[in-house]
C-alpha cells in the first residue's frame, strides 16, 4: 500500500469516525447540559425569531465597532468565502462529497478556484501576522488557536503545491493533500474549528436568552 | 552478437530509405530528450550496429507484451528495428518446441555469454516452490536464476514483470513478485535493469531502450521505479489533449453524455491520468492513431504499481477507496453515548455544588 493508497483508505475512514465521533460527543454534550432555570417574567414570546436572528446579525460587526474591526473583519470574510470558494466549488471536492454522501453540484473552473485558493492563502497568513503582532489577540492565542490555523492552511499549501505538480511527485503530493485534509477532520471537533457547529449554538442561545429579556440581540 | 550483418545493412535489404532512418533517428532522439546533435550520431551508432543478441523469456503473463510489441497493422521502422535485433530465443516464436527449445536457449546464452540483454515478460511466482509457472519442469524463479548471471543488462517488459502486475493482484495467491523484487532479495544476479511497464508497454519505448544501449553502450536515465525517464518522466495528464477541459471544469459525467461526445475531461470517471507516468498521451498506440483517452475511456494507471488494486477504475481519484458506514455509524453513536454521558456527570456536579436547588 503507497501512501495514496493509504489516505484515500484506511486514514480517510479513521478520519471520518473521529469527526464524527467527535462532533456528536461535542453536540450532546453541549445541548444536554443543564440550564439555569429563569422564573422571571418573559418581556418578549419571540425566543426563536431572536435566536435565528442573532445568528445572522453577529455575522457582521456593530456601526460603533466597524472602523475599529474593518481588516480583521475583512480578512476573516476572504479566508471564509475563499475556502467555502475552494472546498466547494472545486469538481474532485465535489466528487469526494458525493462519493461519501450522494451529494453532488455543479463544480466551478479550475482557474478560478486556483485563484481563489492563492487569494485565501494570503488572507490565512495575514491572519496569522495579526494575531502573532497584536499585543491583546497575542496574549490571548493559545496553541488551540496556532494549530487550528496550521490545520486549515495545510490543505489549501498542499491542494496549491498539487495543482502546481510542485515539491513532489503529483501522487506524493495528493496523498499530502488528502492527509492534512484528514488532519483537519481529527482535529475539528476537539480544537476551536467547531465554532463552524457550535457558533449557531452559542449565537442562538444568547439570542434567545436576551430576546426573552426583552434586550437588543 | 550473434550476426556480422549490421542494422544499416540489413535495413537497406529490407528496404528502408536513409531518409526514413535518419527521420527515425532524428524523432527517437527528440522523443529520448537527447540533443539535436545527437540525431546524427545515433543514426551513424545504428547503422553501424551488429543485431543485438536478445533472449526473451515468458513467465506468469497473458502474451500481451509480446503482441504489442510485434503485432501491427503494417511495417513501421520502429518494428523493423525489432525485428532487427537477433532475438535468439522466445518460446512463443521460436519455430521448435520441446527439448529443441531448450537447447537453443541453453546455446544462446553460452554464445553470448555477458552480452546479450535478457528480456522478461511476466511476474515470477515464488508460492508453493513456484510450481504455478513453471517450463520443461523448471519454476520461473529456477530459469532466471540461470541465465540473469550471463546477461549484460535486464529488461523487465510490461508492469507484472516490472511490478507483479495482475498476478500480484490482492490476494497475489501465486506469490507472484517482479525481477527487481529478486534482484532486491538477492535471489537472482544483480544486472543492470530497467522496467518498461505497461499493459501492453508502448513498443516504441523498447525500441527507444533497444536504440539507447546501441548508441551510447549504457541504458537511459531512470525514474523512482527505474522506469526510463524519456518516457515515463510525465503524468498522461500533464500531457493530455483534454487537460484544457480540467482546468475549465469541464468533464464527462457518463461515457455517452454531451460531455463526452465533446470530449471533455474524463477524471469523474475515474481516469487515473494525473498519477500515471507513461508516454501514451504523447507517442500513442497503432502508429499514433490513438490513446485509450483519445478512444474515450479514461486511463487505467496501467503502467504504475499495484494498480489493480487501487479501487475502481471507474471512482474518480478524489474519492476514498473505501467507506465503512457502519464504522462511521458505530462512531457516531459512540460519540453521542459519550456526550450524553459527559453531559450527565455536569449535571450531577452541578447538583452537587448547588446543594441540589
Amino acid at each position: 500500500m503507497d501512501l495514496l493508497d493509504f489516505a484515500r483508505g484506511p486514514a480517510l475512514l479513521w478520519s471520518l469516525v473521529i469527526l464524527v465521533l467527535g462532533v456528536a460527543w461535542r453536540l450532546a454534550g453541549v445541548l444536554l447540559q443543564k440550564r439555569r432555570p429563569d422564573y422571571s417574567e418573559p418581556r418578549s414570546t419571540a425566543v426563536a425569531a431572536g435566536a435565528i436572528g442573532t445568528i445572522f446579525r453577529r455575522m457582521w460587526p456593530r456601526k460603533e465597532f466597524q472602523a475599529r474591526t474593518a481588516y480583521s473583519t475583512t480578512l476573516s470574510y476572504v479566508f471564509h468565502i475563499g475556502l467555502a470558494i475552494v472546498v466547494f466549488g472545486f469538481v474532485p471536492h465535489i466528487l469526494f462529497v458525493r462519493n461519501l454522501t450522494g451529494l453532488s453540484w455543479s463544480g466551478l473552473p479550475s482557474g478560478f478556484i486556483y485563484a481563489a485558493g492563492v487569494v485565501t492563502l494570503v488572507a490565512l497568513v495575514a491572519a496569522l501576522v495579526r494575531r502573532l503582532t497584536h499585543p491583546v489577540l497575542k496574549l490571548l492565542s493559545n496553541f488551540d488557536d496556532y494549530f487550528s490555523w496550521f490545520v486549515t492552511a495545510a490543505p489549501v499549501v498542499t491542494g496549491l503545491m498539487a495543482v502546481a505538480h510542485f515539491g513532489a511527485r503529483y501522487e506524493t503530493i495528493l496523498a499530502v493533500h488528502i492527509l492534512t485534509v484528514e488532519l483537519l477532520f481529527v482535529w475539528f471537533p476537539f480544537g476551536k474549528l467547531m465554532h463552524a457547529v457550535l457558533f449557531a449554538v452559542s449565537r442562538g442561545t444568547t439570542g434567545a436568552l436576551f430576546a426573552r429579556k426583552g434586550a437588543a440581540t | 552478437m550473434t550476426d556480422p550483418e549490421t542494422l544499416g545493412v540489413r535495413l537497406t535489404r529490407l528496404g528502408v530509405s536513409r531518409r526514413s532512418f535518419l527521420k527515425f533517428c532524428a524523432s527517437m532522439a527528440s522523443l529520448m530528450a537527447m540533443p539535436p546533435t545527437m540525431a546524427a550520431q545515433m543514426a551513424e551508432k545504428l547503422a553501424a550496429a551488429r543485431r543485438q543478441s536478445v533472449v526473451y523469456l515468458s513467465f506468469q503473463e497473458c502474451t500481451g507484451c509480446l503482441e504489442s510489441l510485434t503485432r501491427s497493422d503494417s511495417p513501421k521502422l520502429e518494428n523493423l528495428i525489432f525485428e532487427a535485433i537477433s532475438l535468439d530465443y522466445q518460446e512463443t516464436l521460436v519455430a521448435c518446441a520441446g527439448h529443441f527449445s531448450e537447447h537453443i536457449l541453453k546455446e544462446a546464452v553460452e554464445k553470448n555469454d555477458g552480452k546479450f540483454i535478457l528480456m522478461v515478460d511476466g511476474s515470477i511466482p515464488l508460492k508453493d516452490g513456484g510450481i504455478y509457472s513453471t517450463i520443461a519442469g523448471k519454476t520461473n524463479l529456477d530459469i532466471i536464476q540461470g541465465i540473469a548471471p550471463h546477461a549484460a543488462a535486464v529488461i523487465a517488459v510490461g508492469t507484472c514483470a516490472s511490478f507483479g502486475g495482475i498476478p500480484k493482484a490482492n490476494p497475489n495467491p501465486t506469490g507472484a513478485v517482479s525481477v527487481s523484487y529478486l534482484m532486491d532479495q538477492g535471489m537472482i544476479a544483480r544486472r543492470p535493469l530497467i522496467n518498461v511497464s505497461g499493459c501492453p508497454p508502448i513498443p516504441v519505448v523498447i525500441t527507444g531502450v533497444i536504440a539507447h544501449y546501441l548508441t551510447l553502450g549504457t541504458l537511459p536515465e531512470l525514474d523512482a521505479f527505474g522506469r526510463p525517464k524519456v518516457f515515463f518522466g510525465n503524468t498522461i495528464h500533464d500531457r493530455c489533449y483534454r487537460r484544457s477541459f480540467y482546468d475549465q471544469g469541464k468533464f464527462a459525467k457518463s461515457f455517452d453524455d454531451e460531455g463526452a461526445r465533446n470530449g471533455w475531461c474524463l477524471y469523474e470517471l475515474g481516469c487515473k491520468g494525473p498519477t500515471t507516468y507513461n508516454a501514451c498521451a504523447t507517442v500513442k498506440w497503432n502508429g499514433g492513431v490513438s490513446f485509450p483517452i483519445e478512444s474515450g475511456h479514461g486511463c487505467l494507471g496501467c503502467s504504475e504499481p499495484d494498480f489493480w488494486d487501487k479501487g475502481s477504475f471507474y471512482q474518480p481519484l478524489s474519492t476514498g477507496t473505501f467507506t465503512d458506514a457502519k464504522a462511521i455509524g458505530v462512531g457516531l453513536a459512540a460519540g453521542a453515548a459519550i456526550g450524553v454521558g459527559a453531559a450527565y456527570l455536569a449535571r450531577k456536579r452541578q447538583k452537587t455544588i448547588s446543594g441540589g436547588k
